[in-house]
């Protein structure tokens, strides 16, 4: 008796060491996986995948620093947490560096460029941006703990000058514009593209909220993971992998 | 070790202290005691009537004669059972969901939708409860009442009704803490509560610790109060049967 679980014991070991040793090469990565085109669910041949810029970047990355990519689709705000403890190794959602981030986690070099943008009803009484500051105590539609919603929480709500709304997904901020609960959404340029091409009678307004730089977050403590991936990245913008696959998502206008 | 809780201490600080982010979680608790509070009152009247047309239903009307009264109590006693069919059928996320933006689409109070939603909600499991604290009331007492030439509405006003509440008072008191903890998703339609101030500070501080230990703590201790409170409330009521 004895003997046969002293086998079994052994067979389970070996087994479970063959696993994890398939394991070694994942990366895994933390999204919010409803930020059209940067990442977004989609049913390919059959199967949920996450797809857009952020995601194909990173397999670009993991697949230049020989990893196999594992994406984990989270809440926005629990991104840096998954980070911080590990939970992912890397955090990638169209995430802009912040001073108050940075004490939590490190970023790479910037990989792309996003615009916040402010989408409002047709015919709304917001028609540039500088009317969210000017005190008509707008109601501001934003997802939660994006760059959007800090931005205006610092430069409306903080001032008293309205309230922010935050939601869970940008797509429930737009919801509520459509339904009247909000004035307006602030949120990043492509995906109010695609929100507003959606959803009949919204449009963007012509000037931008802010421009800002997106990176990828790492663990302060991981400073090797750091150095890969800012190296692949750099060798992926020069070979011209990076700069296809954002042309891919995003159409030049001019 | 001292290094630990200086990070402790730095952490609490830029959680709790710095640009009075405290205020977050004193105003979001108070949104969550006033959803709480006033959805357990629509609960408790919503689930009592419930309760009452289910239980006087199925006890009277399979031997009810023909006519307008057991007409009426047929499509009550209908309409309580698709009610409590729905909405236990249903988790409490989507109805809040359903209610902020298809029913009450209109309103911006994303406040009193909550207490609505939840408030229906909790009257489904309130009815429940009732109906069985109800049914643990014996058949003499309505007899006993009926014959002493109180209404049917009298009888359970003042008899059955009383002895019902006291003999669910535990399980209603658990309802209250259930839905205490339920009103937490109610940051899903942008309301402030608990959960949600805790959210902002993650959101801005992107510390995971303190302010999802702070937000357990309060509902826990909101909770101990609440149960206490309720265990003094059940020993006054038990020194009547002596």
């Amino acid at each position: 008796m004895k003997k046969i679980l002293a086998v079994m014991l052994v067979l389970v070991f070996a087994l479970s060491s063959v696993a994890f040793a398939e394991n070694k090469g994942e990366l895994h990565m933390g999204t919010n996986a409803h930020f059209p085109p940067y990442e977004y669910h989609e049913i390919v041949d059959g199967a949920d995948t996450i797809l857009g810029i952020d995601a194909e970047i990173a397999a670009a990355v993991c697949d230049y620093l020989g990893y196999t990519l594992v994406i984990d689709d989270m809440e926005f705000g629990a991104i840096i947490s998954a980070v911080q403890t590990g939970k992912v190794d890397f955090g990638m959602a169209g995430m802009t560096v912040t001073d108050e981030r940075k004490q939590s986690v490190n970023f790479s070099d910037t990989y792309a460029t996003g615009i916040q943008v402010v989408i409002v009803k047709e015919g709304s009484p917001i028609t540039t941006v500088d009317d969210l500051t000017a005190d008509h105590n707008y109601a501001i539609g934003v997802q939660e703990a994006t760059t959007g919603d800090l931005y205006c929480t610092w430069d409306v709500e903080d001032e008293g000058l309205g309230t922010v709304e935050r939601y869970k997904t940008g797509a429930d901020a737009v919801q509520a514009l459509l339904t009247g609960k909000v004035d307006c959404v602030v949120i990043d340029n492509e995906p109010a593209k695609a929100f507003v091409a959606a959803n009949e009678g919204l449009v963007i307004l012509d000037t931008e909220y802010t421009i800002e730089d997106y990176a990828i977050a790492i663990a302060l403590d991981n400073e090797t993971l750091l150095n890969d991936i800012n190296g692949a990245l750099a060798a992926l913008t020069a070979d011209g992998t990076i700069p296809a696959i954002i042309a891919k998502y995003i159409p030049t206008e001019d | 070790m001292s290094s630990a809780l200086d990070n402790l201490k730095s952490q609490f600080i830029l959680n709790f202290v710095e640009k009075d982010r405290w205020r977050y979680f004193v105003s979001g608790l108070g949104v969550t005691l006033r959803i709480t509070l006033f959805a357990v009152l629509i609960g408790i009247v919503l689930g009592t009537l419930v309760a009452i047309v289910r239980s006087t239903g199925d006890k009277l009307l399979p031997g009810m004669r023909k006519g307008p009264g057991r007409i009426f109590l047929g499509i009550a006693n209908g309409l309580c059972k698709i009610y409590l069919t729905v909405i236990r059928g249903t988790p409490v996320v989507i109805q809040l969901m359903i209610s902020y933006y298809i029913i009450f689409a209109s309103s911006r109070n994303g406040v009193l939708i909550a207490i609505i939603a939840f408030g229906i909600n909790s009257g489904a499991y309130v009815a429940e409860i009732v109906r069985a604290g109800i049914m643990s009331v014996d058949n003499g007492q309505m007899e006993a009442g009926r014959s002493l030439g109180f209404t049917f509405v009298q009888t359970m006003a003042y008899i059955i009704i009383p002895q019902a509440f006291k003999n669910v008072l535990p399980s209603l008191a658990n309802e209250f803490i259930v839905l205490l903890k339920e009103t937490s998703v109610a940051g899903y339609v942008a309301v402030r509560d608990l959960t949600k101030a805790g959210d902002i500070v993650r959101g801005t501080t992107y510390s995971a610790f303190m302010p999802l230990i702070g937000v357990a703590l309060v509902y826990l201790i909101l909770v101990v109060f609440f149960s206490w409170l309720v265990g003094k409330l059940e020993r006054r009521l038990r020194a009547s049967d002596h």
